[in-house]
């Protein structure tokens, strides 16, 4: 069943700058990801399954990758008559880009003013994960809270810039944040989404706006640790945090692992994204695979060795790849060999090239570049 | 009225296919899966949408819950569109006289209103058994160009294979001056492929004509196209080249699977500008294990496979257990080959497990008499003990087999 009350804001600029080789181009939030994916599917779907049915999008710039991709919302089911999709690109006057995300939430005002929704669900897309927000909401009414944030027990990602991380009662309240402390044990650190009550984050944005804080962390949360009764949600299920080229890189080949496709993928709450009407990946004579996860379209007539390969990529006679993430339309030519490469869209290497990286540093390759 | 479209088509998706066996026992015909992720409607649908033809009806009759469930709104293919789109047609009751589709010809003829609605030049009637791509919008033009009333696809076939298909004998300008159906000494080899393009307003009349006989089986192949060439209608053949199957058996079902992993064959279903659409499964990639081979396949989303597979057709959500060996084989959606399981020569239907060890098939070489080797079929949702042997042309059917192991307990 549809409709809980809750309306769904994603952020899809933050993070831009962590991994900026692969948003150059593009939002963190379309980043490919897994073999056909982008990034924003991940929140979006979860908030679909979820049962939240008006999404809005907060863009800032380069996101015409991010609308080509999303469309009208119809892969998510988001494309309707009630509610549905809605895309918010920066709105000022002359050349004001919201640099923060209290003036883009300042910048929606109307928009968060005229929706009818109790409860707003903020998100990044920087963390992979498949997660009911149902639980989360209903845990938040059952605390009479008025902002709950998902938090994660254990060691901080490496590279994570400007963690928060918690300190909670034996209740779940949050009795201190800190934000980027120096720590190497294990503690609550957040998954940058939170569910809040629609009034109350219009009133803080405000608040905030007219005595000139603009910082989410700081101004937003940690001044009104004590004010507002803000509880943390654990989610123990499995998250990925993209925050670096290493991660990202990590983050897809922990997919060859049966669990984290088990999990990430749940067909009860599946992960939607874009359809491209490819044909069913084709594998040729002398062709050979081993510990890959390979889309539609791919055309292998090569050797394909712990890799992810994306929707529509040619790998070419007698070329061998190893540990290797190839995004959607790259053509390998033959006798080629790639070893640890992150290969953005469209590239073309062409016959008898060779291009080695390393685990800890993979070789990245350019959208549209020529080899 | 609703706004003109200048062309509607009509595809006849009511057959039973009763040659497929089990494989049509709970679905009609042209919802078969082909492919590795289609359905055969699939591609009348997309080479209409392809050809820009924006409103298509598909006439159903036989078990259409599958195809009325899969077609929906028409948004896989862009026919969900404001005027026309795509509709399904089943037969209705009226005030009077009432009755079931009794041929092809009837099936257009009870739609007359449906066709009339959007007032028509021409209508294209198609077939839901075929696998082809064909640019529809070049043989409306050359049916245009010979202002013919009637204009017949036709593909050449190899001579001595002529006698078993509708054959068309043609003058040099094209135009038809015989049918011979399954002839036994062929004059031509030119085949109908089953795609007709009419001039809506000389059909109606035909039409409306064959249902006042009472002697005729309405049907277009063998009383609405003789009417018009009696009646000296202009009727010209329309010459195709590319692949063209029809999927009506067993055999030639497998051979057009198996045709998409032969380099040679012309049948690309991955060109961007002719693309065939279909509803696409929600799956993660597939994955290949390190124990996997895998060669000369067609793999679809979110198959696992750590076994070997050789010339094999995976559907979305096929599980290839280690060990297993899946040769020459179509495997569709959500089936599990167990470990050690051998199936070759095989069509194998959804949600079907194969159990450990189990052997289905076998590969022609192995048998003697060559008369007792064929494709073996498995029926949708059948569990195959561990360790059962399925001959070669077997039709195993779910039901029978849960009857049959309720048997054997009782003994």
């Amino acid at each position: 069943m549809r409709g809980n009350n809750v309306l769904g804001i994603i952020f899809s600029n933050v993070h831009d700058d962590k991994i900026r080789e692969l948003t150059e181009k593009r939002t963190m939030g379309s980043v490919p990801f897994g073999g056909r994916y982008r990034l924003i599917d991940f929140p979006l779907s979860n908030m679909v399954n979820s049962g939240i049915n008006k999404v809005g999008v907060i863009t800032k710039k380069n996101y015409q990758s991010l609308m080509d991709h999303l469309g009208s919302g119809k892969a998510w089911d988001l494309s309707r008559k009630r509610e549905g999709l809605v895309m918010l690109p920066p709105f000022g006057n002359e050349s004001t880009v919201p640099n923060s995300r209290i003036e883009s939430l300042y910048s929606i005002k109307n928009f968060l003013h005229n929706s009818h929704e109790e409860y707003v669900l903020l998100t990044d897309c920087d963390v992979v994960c498949n997660i009911d927000y149902a639980d989360v909401v209903y845990k938040h009414t059952k605390n009479q809270a008025d902002i709950t944030v998902v938090y994660r027990f254990g060691k901080l990602p490496k590279k994570i810039c400007d963690p928060t991380v918690y300190t909670l009662d034996p209740d779940g309240r949050v009795q201190d944040m800190l934000i980027n402390p120096n720590t190497d044990s294990e503690c609550n650190y957040g998954l940058s989404m939170m569910l809040i009550n629609r009034h109350i984050l219009m009133k803080i944005v405000d608040d905030c706006v007219s005595r000139n804080l603009y910082s989410f962390k700081r101004d937003f949360l940690q001044r009104n640790v004590l004010n507002l009764r803000i509880y943390g949600y654990e989610f123990q299920g499995l998250t990925q945090t993209i925050c670096s080229m290493n991660s990202y890189f990590n983050a897809n080949m922990s997919l060859m692992l049966p669990t984290v496709r088990k999990e990430l993928f749940n067909p009860i709450r599946p992960i939607y994204t874009k359809v491209r009407d490819d044909m069913p990946a084709r594998y040729g004579l002398g062709s050979s695979a081993a510990n890959s996860l390979i889309a539609d379209g791919c055309v292998i007539e090569g050797t394909v060795k712990n890799s992810v390969l994306f929707r529509g990529v040619h790998v070419g006679k007698g070329t061998k790849i190893e540990n290797c993430v190839i995004m959607q339309d790259s053509v390998i030519g033959s006798d080629c060999h790639m070893k640890y490469v992150v290969m953005d869209k469209d590239v073309i290497i062409k016959n008898e090239r060779s291009l080695l990286g390393f685990k800890s540093y993979p070789v990245f390759i350019s959208k549209g570049s020529v080899v | 009225m609703l706004p003109k479209q200048k062309v509607v088509a009509m595809i006849l998706a009511g057959g039973q296919g009763s040659r497929l066996g089990v494989l049509t026992k709970n679905l009609a015909k042209p919802a078969v899966s082909y492919g590795g992720k289609y359905r055969i409607i699939d591609f009348p649908l997309s080479n209409c949408v392809n050809s820009g033809i924006e409103t298509v009806g598909v006439l159903t009759q036989y078990q259409p819950l599958v195809l009325n469930e899969y077609i929906g709104s028409g948004q896989p293919w862009d026919l969900d569109s404001m005027n026309g789109g795509v509709r399904v047609l089943p037969p209705y009751q009226r005030s009077r006289k009432s009755d079931w589709y009794k041929g092809t010809a009837n099936a257009i003829y009870q739609n007359i209103p449906y066709i009339e609605r959007y007032n028509p030049e021409y209508v294209v009637v198609l077939s839901g058994d075929h696998i082809y791509k064909m640019d529809y919008s070049q043989m409306i033009a050359y049916h245009k160009e010979k202002e013919a009333d009637c204009t017949i696809a036709v593909i050449e076939v190899p001579m001595d294979e002529a006698s078993r298909f509708g054959i068309m004998n043609t003058n040099e300008d094209g135009s038809i001056y015989e049918f011979d159906e399954k002839p036994k000494v062929p004059k031509s080899n030119k085949a109908s492929m089953g795609i007709y393009v009419f001039t809506w307003s000389k059909l109606r009349k035909y039409l409306e004509a064959d249902e006042a006989n009472p002697k005729s089986s309405n049907d277009f192949g063998k009383d609405v196209l003789p009417a018009m060439l009696n009646g000296g209608e202009r009727m010209f053949a329309y010459e195709f080249e590319g692949y063209w199957k029809d999927v009506g058996t067993i055999d030639s079902l497998w051979e057009s699977n198996m045709d998409l992993l032969n380099p040679k064959v012309p049948l690309d279903l991955s060109e961007e500008n002719w693309k065939i659409y279909c509803r696409n499964p929600v799956m993660p990639p597939h994955y290949i294990a390190n124990s996997a081979k895998v060669q000369n396949s067609l793999v679809a989303e979110g198959c696992n496979v750590y076994g070997e597979i050789d010339f094999a057709v995976l559907f979305s959500g096929v599980y290839i257990a280690p060990g297993a060996v899946v040769k020459d084989s179509i495997i569709m959606p959500g089936t599990r080959i167990e470990e050690n399981a051998v199936v070759q020569y095989a069509i194998v239907s959804e949600d079907c497990v194969i159990g450990k060890g189990a052997v289905v098939g076998a590969r022609p070489e192995e048998i003697e008499n060559k008369d007792e080797w064929g494709v073996t079929v498995v029926g949708d949702g059948c569990k195959i003990a561990a360790d059962s042997v399925i001959p070669p042309k077997a039709m195993v059917d779910a039901d029978k087999l849960a009857q049959e192991a309720k048997n054997n307990a009782r003994k």
